[in-house]
C-alpha cells in the first residue's frame, strides 16, 4: 500500500508479532526445557529461562540414550529416521516422476484406467491398508529392515498426480520439437522434463521428507530390534515411561526438529531459483 | 537436401474426420512452397504428417527418393521451426542450437562450428549464454530458425511462424527468411494462412481449402488467374468482388458478357480492376452508392452498395478521390478484369 497510515501499519505489525509469538514459543520452551538439569522440570512451574545442563543433556541424549524407556542413542535413532525418510522421499520422487511421464505421454490401453486407479489409491492412507501390508512385508522377510519401512510408503498417488498436472501444462511443442530434434522418449524426459520440473520435485521433496520423517505407526509395528527404531518411536517410548525424564525427551525433540528444518532451507533455494528460471 | 513427394495423402481421425481429403504434391529440390488456407482447411496436420508428428492415414510419403511414412521425425532429416517457438527454456541459446546435434552424436568441435556459423548468419551470436525468456519475440523466433539451421536438413517446416509476431516484425523477418532460404537453397514447406505472406514468400503456392488442394501454381498466376471462387475469394485483399452475370447484363454491359465462357454465371472483379474513369477499352458501367470510405495512406478502399442490388462490393483506387460518403458512382471495367466462375461448382468455367 502505498498511503501513510500509521495505525493501520501499527495494527498490521501487532497482529503478525503476536503470531510468530504463538508460533515460536512453544519451540522456545522446548528449547529451554532441553538445558535443564534432571529434576527442575518436575516441579510444576516450566521455567522460561535457560538452564546449566545444555551440554550435558544433548551428550547424554546423543550417545547413550534413555536404556530404561528401550530408547536407543538419538543418533542412532536419527540415522534410522534420516535413512527411512530419504529412502520414501527419493522412490517416491523416482516412481511418481516414472509414471506420471507414461500416464501423460504415452498411449496405451486402459490409461484413463490406470490413472483413475492411482488416483483412488489417494483414499487410502496407510493405516486403512495397513494389516494386509503388514502380513505382506512379514511374509517377504523384511520386517526389521529399512526395506520394510521405506518400501510400502513408496507408493505415491498424491506425487504422480501433482507430476501428471505439471506435464499437462508443458506445452505440447516441446515435445515434438524434441523429437524432431531426435531425442527418444527417455531423452526427453531427461533432458527436458526433469529440469522443467525442478521446482515441482524441490517442493515434494519437502513434503515427502517431511511425511517419511513423521512416520509413527508404521515403523513401530515393523521394527521389534532397537537397531531400527526411529526418532519419533524413540520420543514415544521415553514419554511412554512411568516418570519421563522430560530434560531428555525435549533434548531428543529439538534434535528431532532439526533435519526437517534443515531440508527446507536445503530446498528453499531451488524453489527461488525454479521460480525465476523456469517459465513457458 | 531434396525433393517431397506426397502421393494421395490422406489424414482421418476417429469418427469419421477426413482432415486431409488425398493430397498429391511434388516439391522439387530447393523449392520454397507455400501451404496457404483459412483455419481448419488441414495445412497444419498435412505440414505435422510431413515432419512425421501426425501418423499417416492413407498414401505415400517420400523425402528424396526414400518413403519415410514410417519414420521417426528424427529419421526424416527435416528440421521444423513452430508458432510459438517450442524453445528448451532452461537451455542457453547455445544449448538449443546445439541439442538436435548432441542427440545426433557430432562431436563437440563440429557442434560449436555448426552453431557459430547460424548464429552469425541470425544475427544471434551476442544472444549464446542467455536463456530464451530474456530474448524478444523477434530474438526467440531467430533463435527457432537457428536450431533447424544447424542440422543442415533435407527439408524445412515451417508452421506459421511469423504469427506471434508484431506486423513491423513480421515483415521484416518475413524478408529475412526469404532471402535466407534463397542463400541455403534448402527445400521449405511453409505455413500461413496470411495470403500476403503466402505471396511473397513462395515459389508455388499451394492453396488448400477442406483438407483439399483448390489450386496449387505460382503466385501470380494462382492471383491472376484463380481457379476457383473459394481461391478468388482468398488471395487478393480486399477480396475479389463476385457479381452475378444477369445483374450486370441489366445494368448495362454493352454486349460485352455476350461472349462468356460456357456455365459462366458469376464474374469476379478485383478491387483495383474497377475504374472510376472510363477506360478507352470497351468497358462494362455499373452504378454504386458509397457506403464507407477508408483511406489507406497510398490508396483507399471504397465500400459501395450496388444500385437495385444490397451487394456490397469495394473498390480499391490509388490516392484519395475527391468522393463522399453517400455520393452515387459510376465504375467501369473492362473485359480483361473478368474472372468467369460458374456458381454451382465454384470453379473457373474458361480453360
Amino acid at each position: 500500500m502505498v498511503e501513510n497510515r500509521p495505525w493501520a501499519n501499527f495494527f498490521a505489525h501487532a497482529v503478525l508479532i503476536v503470531g510468530v509469538a504463538l508460533v515460536v514459543f512453544p519451540v522456545y520452551v522446548a528449547i529451554v526445557a532441553s538445558t535443564q538439569p534432571p529434576d527442575e522440570l518436575m516441579r510444576g512451574t516450566i521455567p522460561l529461562l535457560p538452564g546449566s545442563h545444555g551440554i550435558e543433556n544433548y551428550t547424554q541424549m546423543w550417545q547413550s540414550g534413555v536404556s530404561s524407556a528401550n530408547s536407543p542413542p538419538a543418533a542412532l535413532m536419527l540415522w534410522n529416521s534420516f535413512v527411512m525418510a530419504m529412502a520414501i522421499t527419493v522412490g517416491k520422487l523416482f516412481i511418481s516422476l516414472l509414471s506420471a511421464f507414461a500416464i501423460v505421454y504415452f498411449r496405451f490401453r486402459f490409461r484413463m484406467f490406470f490413472f483413475w486407479l492411482i488416483f483412488i489409491t489417494l483414499m487410502l492412507p496407510v493405516e486403512v491398508r495397513i494389516i494386509p501390508t503388514f502380513q505382506v512385508v512379514a511374509d517377504l522377510n523384511m520386517l526389521n529392515s529399512f526395506a520394510g519401512l521405506s518400501i510400502p510408503l513408496i507408493a505415491s498417488a498424491t506425487a504422480t498426480f501433482l507430476f501428471r498436472q505439471f506435464f499437462m501444462t508443458v506445452p505440447e511443442e516441446m515435445l515434438e520439437a524434441a523429437r524432431v530434434d531426435g531425442a527418444g522418449p527417455m531423452k526427453f524426459f531427461k533432458d527436458i522434463l526433469l529440469p522443467l520440473s525442478v521446482t515441482n520435485i524441490a517442493a515434494l521433496f519437502v513434503i515427502m521428507f517431511i511425511y517419511g520423517w513423521n512416520q509413527y505407526l508404521w515403523p513401530l509395528l515393523i521394527t521389534t530390534d532397537p537397531d531400527y527404531t526411529t526418532i519419533v518411536m524413540g520420543i514415544q517410548r521415553m514419554t511412554s515411561e512411568e516418570n519421563p525424564q522430560w530434560h531428555l525427551v525435549m533434548a531428543a525433540v529439538v534434535m528431532a526438529a532439526l533435519p526437517p528444518v534443515l531440508v527446507i532451507l536445503f530446498m528453499q533455494r531451488l524453489f527461488v531459483k525454479g521460480l525465476t528460471e523456469t517459465e513457458k | 537436401m531434396a525433393s517431397i513427394t506426397l502421393e494421395g495423402l490422406k489424414k482421418t481421425y476417429s469418427g469419421d474426420v477426413h482432415a486431409v481429403k488425398g493430397i498429391d504434391l511434388h516439391i522439387e529440390d530447393g523449392e520454397f512452397v507455400v501451404l496457404v488456407g483459412p483455419s481448419g482447411c488441414g495445412k497444419s496436420t498435412l505440414l505435422r504428417m510431413v515432419a512425421g508428428l501426425e501418423t499417416i492415414t492413407e498414401g505415400t510419403l517420400k523425402i528424396g527418393e526414400r518413403v519415410v511414412n514410417k519414420l521417426e521425425p528424427a529419421e526424416r532429416d527435416i528440421a521444423m521451426v513452430f508458432q510459438n517457438y517450442a524453445l528448451y527454456p532452461h537451455m542457453t541459446v547455445y544449448n538449443n542450437l546445439a541439442y538436435g546435434l548432441k542427440n545426433r552424436g557430432f562431436k563437440k568441435d563440429e557442434i560449436e562450428k555448426r552453431v557459430q556459423v547460424a548464429a552469425k548468419m541470425l544475427e544471434i551470436e551476442d544472444f549464446l549464454e542467455r536463456k530464451p525468456r530474456k530474448l524478444s519475440g523477434g530474438q526467440r523466433q531467430r533463435v527457432a530458425m537457428g536450431r533447424a539451421l544447424v542440422r543442415e536438413p533435407a527439408a524445412f517446416l515451417f508452421d506459421e511462424p511469423l504469427s506471434n509476431l508484431d506486423a513491423k516484425l513480421r515483415v521484416q523477418m518475413r524478408v529475412e527468411i526469404k532471402q535466407l532460404q534463397r542463400r541455403l537453397k534448402t527445400t521449405s514447406l511453409y505455413v500461413t494462412h496470411d495470403q500476403l505472406e503466402a505471396m511473397t514468400l513462395g515459389d508455388r503456392l499451394v492453396v488448400l481449402n477442406a483438407g483439399q488442394i483448390e489450386q496449387v501454381g505460382t503466385p501470380m498466376e494462382i492471383y491472376a488467374r484463380p481457379a476457383s471462387m473459394f481461391v478468388a475469394g482468398f488471395i487478393g485483399s480486399p477480396a475479389m468482388n463476385m457479381l452475378p452475370v444477369d445483374y450486370l447484363n441489366e445494368q448495362g454491359a454493352n454486349g460485352l458478357l455476350d461472349h462468356l465462357p460456357d456455365g459462366t454465371d458469376i464474374v469476379g472483379i478485383r478491387p483495383d480492376d474497377m475504374h472510376l474513369a472510363p477506360p478507352s477499352a470497351p468497358h462494362l458501367i455499373v452504378d454504386s452508392t458509397l457506403a464507407l470510405f477508408e483511406a489507406a495512406g497510398a490508396e483507399s478502399h471504397l465500400y459501395v452498395t450496388l444500385a437495385h442490388s444490397d451487394q456490397p462490393t469495394v473498390i480499391r483506387v490509388s490516392g484519395q478521390p475527391p468522393v463522399a460518403e453517400g455520393e452515387t458512382l459510376r465504375f467501369y471495367v473492362t473485359r480483361d478484369a473478368l474472372h468467369p466462375f460458374n456458381s454451382a461448382t465454384g470453379k473457373r468455367t474458361e480453360d
